[in-house]
């Protein structure tokens, strides 16, 4: 049986239309290159719509100590230093350009009396930092990068699920994947590939990704050869939703806490306030007791911050731990109180959360607490790129955004995601372009189409009956269980074993039905990434054997020193998945300078 | 940008059920046909009726101004020349127009119902004669020479034969000129014109001062349509009142 | 109620049928919910669309009862009253291409006819706006393009105009630009005859069905029929802009 496909020609072509891809088409067509964009769903509505609290980058509207310097500062100190120290710099330089660009595009951010933009406390930051848009800042900045690329003259090709990148040689010079509408396949020949397909957080039962985050653009990245890098580092969002049953895990923006939310046992403590959750590294930074952290909300000047801005694993595992000692709430969360801000202030700085609870929880946030606990929520390890370009270590492929790695290190503080999408979507467009400038088309491999093309069709023909919504339900809760919060060998290794075994079954998934629009048969190709990503995922998780930031080891439960001057590796070796750890270059003393100093 | 879905072609639709809504969705159109129909039927006939305007004090606001003019010997009623100017507001009137184009025309009758005779041509307002219905700022201008004039009225009416006064008479009208005026300056051609057509308000001082009208008469605005329903059924109250008495059927309550 | 009854539309472009599908309830349910409980239990090759099921990306449009709807955003519990089936069918304006997935992309192809925001040439940089004068444009940047809008408005949807007029959505986006304070293009001649703004008779089903809760009549439609009667049917206003020679919009 030969298949057909369909062919097309770009110079650069960008895989993932989420905020990274969208900024990457810009700038790839902004140096006179022929662009094409694939996208998996509908334009706009990829994940950075769902991003809710703002983007990170020291403008200083409202807090004029407030520099570069200090944004990378934070933004190390909250990734536990094995963040890329040259991708950081870069990022807190670049971040405010980035974000007033979007404002000559159209973006309306709330405003400042002074006419600026407004920008709010978050997380980790130690000035106001994130500008937004009450809380659906994703919606704007991904609405505003639709429009300005569309006007770019781009081609884009929606619905279409890219599967497998194809080679000529070591470089990449192409891809094939299908039209999800009409089941037909098309294959697209480009100079270079920027991969922007954003992270993987459906293979846990709780998360607050959709259907897409399968992990399909890093596991092409890694079948392609590609280096990935920490990926055992997942973040747990501290507060998703935790009912009715239907909504748990969908995101309760940071938003809340950076606008006054207080988090609350069952018994009434604020229990942010123990200093067995604060790090020793934040000691001092933070408000001690709770006239402070309310003095706060008026003068930012005079006083420190609630511990609930704390960074994420912080809060997140101070949230799990109050719930494992039985002090939970009705639903198995902690409650989240924001009441206390008055019901204007709410529905004008937190709408969507208002609707969200309102429509959804039947709770009113103006009068009640909500009911919160961890979700899964971004994905800190992917692939390696180089800081100036974002090339990956395969020739011709660069990776922006949540699928790249390196800027967050073991914890990403809330709103840098935002930044990061801006800053290294255009630098990875601007890399791609530049290459593709240089380079010449390569010659698309019949084989490897053919190839891809019959994996891709077996489950109709296949004998088996493995069901591929079955599969992933039993990944998600052996993912749940074994590589959640808090992690162990015991429960780590178990978690493989299954994993390896799903994998078997995964040989024999069935489906039926014809291939326009078959829901079946797009989950019986998800399930083969989200498989081997969580092998890689669990596999790195056993050998990072301490606890940082996202990875909480209970039977390792400190920071090993030693951990600190190394990344761990993953990549492909034969049909193994080889795990390395690799040196980290040595900050510049300049830099370095900036944590002595206690600036 | 080139969109390429492979079913980018817009093909035939595909034929649904009629209408699966098994909501009571025909209730709202059915009211509002009954209710404009019943006024509109007693307003012509009180237009012709020519008698019953007015007493002591009071002239019924379908007879104000009061001019007659004579042709030969035929006294025209001087509610036909009054009547269509606030005709003109209401049936140019944001809130009207789309009201009446669902229960009388149909046009749709509720969303996602469908309308019973999909015509061939759909214009809308694009072309004549419902282009008219931009000039609907006209119509305001003249809505607010009643409102005054309704207004001088209302104050005359706590005229008791050179006694300062008040019946139910004068509260009723004082209740239809506040009415009538919440929903004169809740219009839409007035909230555009008074703030609505700037870009920035923060970029002059009387962009300013606009602005904070605009957002008052915003806020008014959010109740047009209450404001529509209210004054419609006041100034015919009026009328009928004012009818009763002159007619004999009822007296006046007078509170001093 | 423990269970409940999905009547859902099965078919493509050539035709279909509707489906009775069991679904056992829970608290919280929504539409959306049933749907992914068919897919994994009963039938695994029912297409609907879905990102984010929490009603920020417009992606699961459909008509649940007969009225457009996000499917994550309508509980069960209030479309199954007195145990009546839940009647599910894609949106009826757009051609279907399977099941519940209807072919959107002529609401793509109208948004890039639409020309981005052009900064006036003195606009300062960074930007200086008040929130008051942004206020009214980032209640239409709420606009998630679920099109529920666009398949309610009974121009598209009974009378098929599709040539003619852009509908709510790309209106409220006119909308948006025409009042930024720093745009610098004249768009009511867009606004009048491509867009089509004179088809709207602002029976406001649009601002019923939107899930943001945009005010898209009030705020944004009569709004620009107001810009488009300054320009071409009110002669007093013309006149004043002639005599005082300014002809050019803005400020």
């Amino acid at each position: 049986m030969t298949e057909n496909y369909d062919l097309f020609e770009h110079d650069v072509l960008v895989i993932g239309a989420g905020g990274a891809g969208l900024r990457a088409v810009i700038s790839a067509s902004q140096a006179g290159l022929n662009v094409g964009l694939v996208c998996k769903s509908l334009l706009g509505k990829a994940h950075t719509v769902m991003a809710e609290g703002g983007v990170a980058g020291a403008l200083g509207n409202l807090d004029k100590k407030d520099c570069w310097e200090v944004h990378f500062k934070d933004t190390m100190k909250g990734g536990q230093f094995i963040n890329n120290w040259r991708i950081v710099e870069i990022f807190a330089k670049e971040a405010p350009e980035r974000v007033l660009e979007l404002e000559q595009w159209g973006a309306v951010f709330d405003r400042t009396p002074d006419g600026l933009i407004l920008q709010r406390p978050f997380g980790g930051h130690t000035y106001r930092r994130l500008s937004h848009v009450g809380d659906r800042t994703g919606l704007e900045i991904i609405r505003t990068l639709q429009d300005k690329a569309v006007s770019c003259g781009i081609k884009t090709y929606m619905e279409v699920t890219f599967t497998r990148l194809l080679k000529d040689g070591d470089r990449v010079v192409g891809a094939i994947g299908y039209y999800r509408p009409s089941g037909k396949f098309i294959a697209i020949k480009a100079k270079a590939v920027v991969l922007a397909t954003g992270g993987w957080g459906r293979m846990f039962k709780v998360t607050s990704n959709s259907w897409e985050s399968t992990g399909d653009g890093v596991m092409m990245a890694y079948e392609a050869g590609a280096e990935l890098l920490d990926m055992e580092m997942v973040q747990f969002h501290p507060t998703g939703m935790v009912w009715p049953p239907g909504v748990r895990g969908l995101l309760v923006t940071e938003g809340v806490r950076g606008d006054g939310g207080i988090l609350r046992n069952s018994k009434g403590e604020r229990f942010m306030f123990k200093p067995e959750y604060m790090p020793e590294m934040y000691r001092g930074q933070y408000a001690e007791t709770e006239e402070e952290a309310h003095r706060w909300l008026e003068d930012k000047d005079n006083n420190r911050r609630p511990p609930e801005l704390l960074p994420r694993d912080v809060v997140a595992r101070s949230i799990y731990k109050e719930v494992l000692a039985g002090r939970g709430s009705e639903h198995g969360g902690v409650y989240l109180d924001i009441t206390h801000r008055g019901a204007d202030f709410i529905r004008r700085k937190l709408p969507s959360m208002y609707d969200q609870f309102y429509a959804l929880g039947g709770v009113d946030i103006t009068k009640q607490p909500m009911e919160v606990y961890p979700t899964i929520h971004y994905t800190m390890g992917g692939i390696r790129t180089e800081p100036e370009s974002c090339a990956t270590t395969v020739p011709g492929l660069y990776a922006a955004g949540e699928v790249a790695a390196g800027l967050h290190g073991a914890n990403r503080l809330g709103g840098n995601s935002l930044s990061d999408i801006l800053v290294f979507g255009r630098r990875a467009g601007d890399g791609a372009a530049e290459f593709a400038k240089a380079a010449s088309h390569g010659s698309l491999d019949e084989r490897q189409i053919e190839e891809e093309m019959s994996l891709m069709l077996a489950p109709f023909t296949c004998e088996g009956k493995e069901n591929p919504y079955r599969l992933t339900q039993e990944l998600q809760e052996a993912m749940q269980e074994g590589a959640m919060i808090a992690r162990n060998e015991e429960g780590l290794s178990k978690c493989l074993q299954t994993i390896l075994s799903l994998q078997e079954r995964a040989k024999n998934l069935h489906v039926d039905g014809a291939r326009e629009y078959n829901p079946g048969w797009h989950t019986a190709r998800d399930i083969r990434y989200m498989l081997k990503t969580s092998e890689v995922i669990v596999r790195c998780a056993l050998e990072r054997k301490e606890s940082r930031g996202a990875q909480w080891r209970t039977d390792y439960p400190d920071r090993d020193p030693e951990w600190g001057k190394k990344n761990l590796i993953a990549g492909k070796e034969g049909d193994q998945v080889k795990v390395s750890t690799r040196p980290m270059s040595e900050m510049p003393p300049e830099l370095a300078k900036l944590f002595e100093e206690g600036k | 940008m080139a969109l390429n879905t492979a079913q980018s072609k817009e093909a035939g639709r595909v034929p649904l059920p009629i209408n699966s809504r098994k909501d009571t969705w025909w209730i709202k159109p059915l009211l509002v046909f009954l209710g404009l129909s019943t006024f509109g039927i007693y307003a012509t006939w009180r237009a012709f009726e020519n008698r019953y305007y007015s007493w002591g004090p009071y002239l019924s606001p379908f007879y104000s101004p009061f001019l007659v003019i004579h042709i030969g010997h035929f006294a025209i009623s001087p509610a036909l020349l009054i009547l269509p100017f606030p005709l003109i507001f209401r049936m140019t009137c944001y809130y009207y127009r789309g009201a009446y184009y669902r229960a009388f025309f149909w046009d749709p009758p509720a969303c996602a119902v469908e309308e019973p005779a999909a015509r061939k041509q759909y214009t809308g307002e694009s072309r004549f004669p419902f282009t008219i219905q931009n000039l609907h700022r006209f119509a305001f201008y003249i809505a607010v020479i009643f409102i005054a004039i309704l207004a001088a009225d209302a104050i005359i009416a706590f005229d008791f034969n050179g006694h300062f006064g008040m019946g139910l008479g004068t509260l009723i009208m004082v209740v239809n000129v506040l009415l009538l005026s919440f929903y004169t300056f809740s219009c839409h051609s007035f909230r555009h014109l008074i703030g609505g057509a700037l870009n920035c308000y923060s970029c002059s001082r009387s962009g300013k001062t606009r602005f904070r009208i605009w957002q008052r008469i915003s806020l008014a605005n959010e109740r047009h349509m209450l404001f529509a329903w209210l004054s419609l059924f006041t100034v015919g109250f009026t009328d009928l009142y004012i009818r009763l008495v002159s007619a004999g059927i009822i007296h006046d309550v007078r509170f001093f | 109620m423990d269970k409940v009854i999905l009547k859902v539309f099965r078919g493509d472009s050539n035709g279909g049928t509707e489906q009775d599908y069991e679904v056992p309830t829970f608290e919280g349910m929504v539409v959306l919910d049933a749907i992914h409980y068919i897919q994994i239990n009963l039938d695994s090759t029912l297409a609907c669309r879905w990102n984010c099921k929490a009603a920020k990306c417009g992606s699961c449009s459909a008509e649940i009862n007969g009225v457009p709807r996000l499917m994550c955003k309508t509980h069960v519990s209030d479309m199954a009253a007195n145990g009546r089936p839940i009647v599910v069918h894609p949106l009826k304006t757009f051609p279907v291409i399977r099941d519940l997935v209807t072919d959107v992309s002529w609401n793509y192809r109208n948004s890039e006819k639409i020309k981005p925001l052009q900064l006036a040439p003195d606009a300062p940089k960074p930007l200086v706006m008040q929130q008051m004068d942004v206020d009214r444009i980032q209640e239409f940047r709420k606009c998630i393009e679920c099109f529920l809008c666009q398949t309610v408005c009974h121009i598209l949807r009974n009378h098929n105009v599709k040539e003619q007029f852009y509908g709510p959505r790309q209106l409220i986006k006119l909308a948006n630009l025409d009042m930024h304070p720093y745009d610098a293009l004249d768009r009511r001649e867009m606004i009048r005859k491509e867009a089509g703004v004179g088809f709207c008779n602002i029976t406001k089903c649009c601002t019923e069905v939107c899930p943001e809760h945009i005010h898209i009549t009030d705020n944004g439609i009569i709004p620009l029929k107001e810009r488009v009667a300054d320009e071409y049917f009110d002669p007093i206003q013309h006149l004043i802009r002639k005599l005082s020679g300014a002809d050019k919009k803005k400020k």
